[in-house]
């Protein structure tokens, strides 16, 4: 599991740093993504979505919000 | 048969940039969209800091676009870069700190070096002459083509038909006759040809998708750059000139007031960078202070404090100030709205 912090970044930063980090991934890894900014709960998914990517799991713990995405074969 | 070319789409998120890219699509063109990350975005972040705001979280309509349109879409941080753009455009600015013209030159750029080195034909993008008065006018679109280095590969199909062939369309990549001659500032057609491809959810223009096209916004970037004497900034600078109630009662500080309580949360993340005012004896906004103070500055701050606090009409306001950790208190009067003098507010 490759971990990417991005508390304190606001969207689209996230976005951009979960793009940038699955880059240099192969198809089947996972990545958990820590944001601070709520936004990122359906900014990352529809990033995800139309790039070919899996979110496996969103959770909210202690208002941070924590994805695990699974990296798609494209 | 023929060879199935590629197009990267400028995608900002409204109407035109999602029907140009629609365009190319119903052509047959693979289309990924692009887009820019500058810090000036409306787009970006600035729902996540109000309260009020988060109860109908704001969708990015670039995403939304690029799903609308089962394309893919790149974002790209251009913040460092976008520094000179704006701090030196060549072309000037507009109505307010908006390099508009400068903006789409280095952005069609970037989209070619990104169209390069991914193996893309050619750049599309949403323009219509005469939409905006800066950067899409008949004059100004040549020089976008010219400067940006992307030539004929830049293809605008809202209003191709107005402007000289491209490659794309000698080269028959594209059908010239079935792309668009839109012009002016009228929105109709366009809202026809997404009635036409069945796009009935789609961001209302609402002045452009940047802050800098913003007055209230520009007239606090030059009170920034006045005040620190050079035209400089860092993305935390461009954050904060979003959020509270700016204040500069003297040439050497500025106050940042929440005005709420996601402001207030939002703020307590740069406790650390700034020196910072909080009302002890009544419930009151996190302040931040901008710049350098002496001990009657930071008392006529912790006046103005009091003043936005719960405390306004008390008689006496405990202010406590901490800098680099260390903490000083202070007991003050509240100014009166009267004594806020309207040349402070930014």
């Amino acid at each position: 599991m490759i971990e990417l912090d991005a508390r304190r970044l606001m969207c689209p930063m996230p976005v951009i740093k979960t793009q940038n980090i699955i880059k240099t991934l192969v198809s089947g890894d996972n990545v958990r993504v820590t944001c601070t900014d709520p936004g990122v709960m359906q900014d990352i998914p529809a990033w995800c979505r139309i790039n070919g990517h899996t979110v496996l799991k969103t959770e909210e713990i202690d208002y941070e919000y924590i994805l695990t995405i699974e990296v798609g074969s494209d | 048969m023929a060879t199935q070319r590629k197009a990267v789409a400028l995608i900002s998120g409204g109407l035109d940039s999602l029907l140009a890219a629609k365009v190319m699509l119903e052509q047959g063109v693979h289309v990924e969209g692009i887009n820019f990350y500058t810090g000036f975005c409306v787009e970006g972040h600035t729902h996540a800091i109000r309260k009020k705001d988060k109860a109908k979280p704001k969708r990015n309509n670039a995403l939304w676009s690029a799903e609308q349109l089962g394309i893919k879409l790149h974002i790209i941080d251009i913040i460092e870069e976008y520094k000179d753009v704006l701090i030196n455009p060549k072309h000037g600015y507009g109505a307010n700190m908006n390099p508009c013209l400068d903006c789409k030159i280095f952005m069609v750029g970037k989209a070619k070096q990104w169209a390069e080195e991914n193996g893309f034909d050619f750049i599309i993008t949403g323009e219509v002459i005469g939409q905006r008065p800066m950067s899409q006018r008949k004059d100004t679109m040549p020089v976008i083509s010219e400067e940006s280095g992307a030539d004929d590969l830049l293809l605008r199909p809202l209003c191709a038909q107005n402007l000289p062939e491209t490659k794309p369309e000698r080269e028959g990549w594209v059908k010239r006759d079935e792309l668009y001659d839109f012009s002016g500032r009228t929105r109709k057609p366009q809202m026809a040809l997404a009635e036409k491809f069945g796009f009935d959810d789609y961001a209302q223009p609402a002045g452009g998708c940047c802050f800098l096209t913003d007055k209230s916004y520009s007239v606090k970037l030059t009170d920034l750059w006045a005040s620190r004497g050079k035209r400089d900034y860092e993305i935390d600078d461009i954050m904060l000139l979003k959020v509270g109630r700016h204040l500069r009662p003297k040439p050497n500080f500025k106050l940042i007031v929440a005005r709420e309580e996601g402001e207030n949360n939002f703020l307590q993340g740069y406790k650390k960078q700034f020196i910072t005012l909080r009302t002890m004896s009544h419930k009151g906004p996190l302040t931040l202070l901008d710049g350098t103070a002496s001990d009657d500055d930071l008392k006529l701050a912790a006046q103005i404090v009091a003043r936005f606090s719960q405390g306004r009409e008390a008689e006496e306001v405990d202010v406590e100030v901490t800098d680099n950790g260390v903490h000083k208190n202070f007991t003050v009067k509240p100014l009166r709205s009267d004594e806020i003098e309207d040349a402070w507010r930014v």
